[in-house]
């Protein structure tokens, strides 16, 4: 069933959802960044709006607020992640669900900061919310979690951050410093100007608290707040040697268990299925019958991010 | 993970260094009644040992009724037998006696201001708040850079009590001004 998709947020993950809809057999009706927006019924060409983007910088006449008029069946998310009220991106999931509509994030700050309350809205609406993109981009954690059931994963733990993972894993192999690494990780576009998220674990949190809110199943609301955070500013070349020296590495690995949300750096075997190098990620989930599952892949980036927003579209068919 | 690399460590050590003092852990059960502990430490320290701790748990009691009482002690390796025999002959029940306790082994980087923050207070109050023995240390720093330097400690902590030991090191490392780089212990094969 081909599906009406309205996307908010024309950066590089609501761009490709708009470049790979028509492979997936779905339509883009509306797409907005935030200062215009594009509607049209029939399908947005993507070339013809990427232009208008690249050209004015805007990406049709209407204003953004125009998409909620359009005729669409699911809100794709990706609007910037914030956090505390998460806003925008909060009432625009309120806004969605209203109208009984359904919603698939890309967005993290909804899921991570105020998880009861989108819950209590989805509750209430005839729509759903889903947000595999939020964690870990396309590797498929949430299904993955759905699939076993909540109640039968005891904890998650791994590496969900590919530009802090690219500084460590870049470092211990060259013997170079944090500055000369992050500085490389931004030439080549891997980090941010600001790094801030990336480096000071904020984004990683984000991730282990969605992921937290998961298992937990309704149980326990967790929030950036409540995790126990420490970034990998404070990892010296010289820890990385010595880790090295005892035939391990340093890694800022996430954990979602019964005992809360931690992020840091963290010592871990060489070799070992955590120590992923470059910005590669991955996802070890600990399963209460079954021993662990270790899945890994691409954690960012567009056409990543914009295959699992796909995928949860077409779970809704 | 470990109890065999140190096992291992542990007989090369005493092979070489003949009387050094071990340490090890007895279970003791006692009675309920007034001067039972004292009449069971006293055997202890006539045989050469020497007490470190006594680890009682209140309100706890064994199915028989009696209390347990975990006594943490020193002594020359050929005097532990000897202690554990005064033991049973003064009366005492003791249920397990060994040198086995020190049975997880777990590895901590500390980094900062390692040599200006004082590292053998450090190391000397991690041995005796953590209970744990330090196997061996390793500092890196690099010359001419402004880089941190590290501190990796190889620490022997009593089984189950590693977590106590983690949070003992990130006490200290917090009063010092440093940064602990902690291991994960589950799930990282
Ligand atoms: N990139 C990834 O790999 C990745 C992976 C997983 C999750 N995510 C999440 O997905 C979301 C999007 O990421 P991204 O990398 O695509 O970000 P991005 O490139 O910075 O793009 C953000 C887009 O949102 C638009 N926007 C801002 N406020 C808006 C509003 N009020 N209404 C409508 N549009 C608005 C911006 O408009 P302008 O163009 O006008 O500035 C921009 O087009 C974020 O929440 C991010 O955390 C990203």
């Amino acid at each position: 069933m081909s599906l009406r998709l309205a996307v908010l947020g024309a950066g590089a993950v609501g761009g490709s959802v708009l470049d790979l809809a028509g492979d997936y057999g779905h339509d883009v009706v509306a797409f907005a960044d935030s200062s215009s927006s594009a509607v049209d019924p029939a399908g947005l060409d993507p070339s013809a709006v990427h232009d208008r983007k690249e050209r004015d910088g805007v990406v049709g006449e209407a204003a953004p607020e125009a998409v909620f008029d359009a005729d669409y069946d699911v809100l794709v998310e990706a609007t910037p992640t914030t956090l505390g009220d998460a806003e925008p991106g909060f009432s625009h999931v309120e806004r969605a669900l209203a109208d009984d509509r359904h919603v698939v994030l890309a967005n993290k700050g909804p899921v991570a900061e105020r998880y009861a309350d989108l819950r209590a809205l989805e509750a209430e609406s005839e729509g759903t919310v889903q947000f595999e993109a939020a964690v870990g981009g396309a590797i498929p954690v949430l299904s993955t979690i759905s699939d076993l059931g909540a109640p039968h994963v005891t904890a998650a733990r791994g590496v969900l951050n590919g530009t802090a993972n690219f500084i460590l894993s870049r470092m211990a192999a060259e013997g170079l410093d944090y500055e000369h690494v992050l500085a490389e990780a931004q030439d080549l576009g891997v980090a941010e100007a600001d790094p801030t998220f990336d480096v000071d674990g904020i984004d990683a949190a984000l991730k282990f608290v969605i992921l937290a809110n998961v298992l937990s199943d309704g149980e326990t609301e967790y929030a950036l707040d409540d995790a126990e955070v420490e970034g990998i500013r404070n990892v010296p070349g010289t820890a990385l040697d010595l880790a090295a020296e005892d035939g391990r590495t340093v890694r800022l690995i996430g954990e979602a268990t019964a005992d809360g949300v931690r992020v840091a750096p963290r010592l871990i075997p060489q070799g070992s299925a955590l120590s992923v190098t470059g910005t590669q990620n991955i996802v070890q989930l600990e399963t209460k019958h079954a021993g662990q599952l270790n899945i890994s892949g691409r954690g960012a980036g567009g056409p990543e991010t914009a295959t699992a927003v796909l995928s949860d579209v077409s779970r809704l068919e | 993970m470990s109890a065999q690399d140190l096992d291992g460590g542990s007989d090369a050590e005493t092979d070489g260094s003949g009387e050094m003092p071990k340490p090890h852990t007895i279970r003791l059960e006692l009675v309920d009644e007034p001067g039972q502990l004292l009449a069971a430490l006293k055997p202890i320290s006539d045989n050469g040992g020497n007490l470190l701790s006594i680890f009682h748990e209140r309100g706890s009691l064994t199915p028989r009724g009696h209390i347990p009482v975990e006594v943490d002690l020193e002594c020359p390796p050929d005097r532990f037998e000897r202690i554990v025999e005064a033991l049973r002959e003064a009366g005492v029940n003791v249920i397990r006696a060994g040198a086995e306790h020190f049975g997880e082994e777990v590895m901590v980087i500390l980094v900062g201001d390692i040599v200006d923050s004082d590292l053998s207070d450090t190391l000397h109050r991690i041995e005796s708040s953590a209970d744990a023995t330090l196997q061996d240390l390793s500092l890196s720093a690099r010359e001419g850079t402004d880089e941190a330097s590290s501190a990796r400690l190889r620490l022997a902590v009593r089984s189950g009590r590693v977590d106590e030991t983690l949070s003992v090191v990130r006490d200290l490392a917090a009063e010092k001004g440093l940064h602990v780089v902690e291991p994960l212990a589950e799930g990282s094969q």
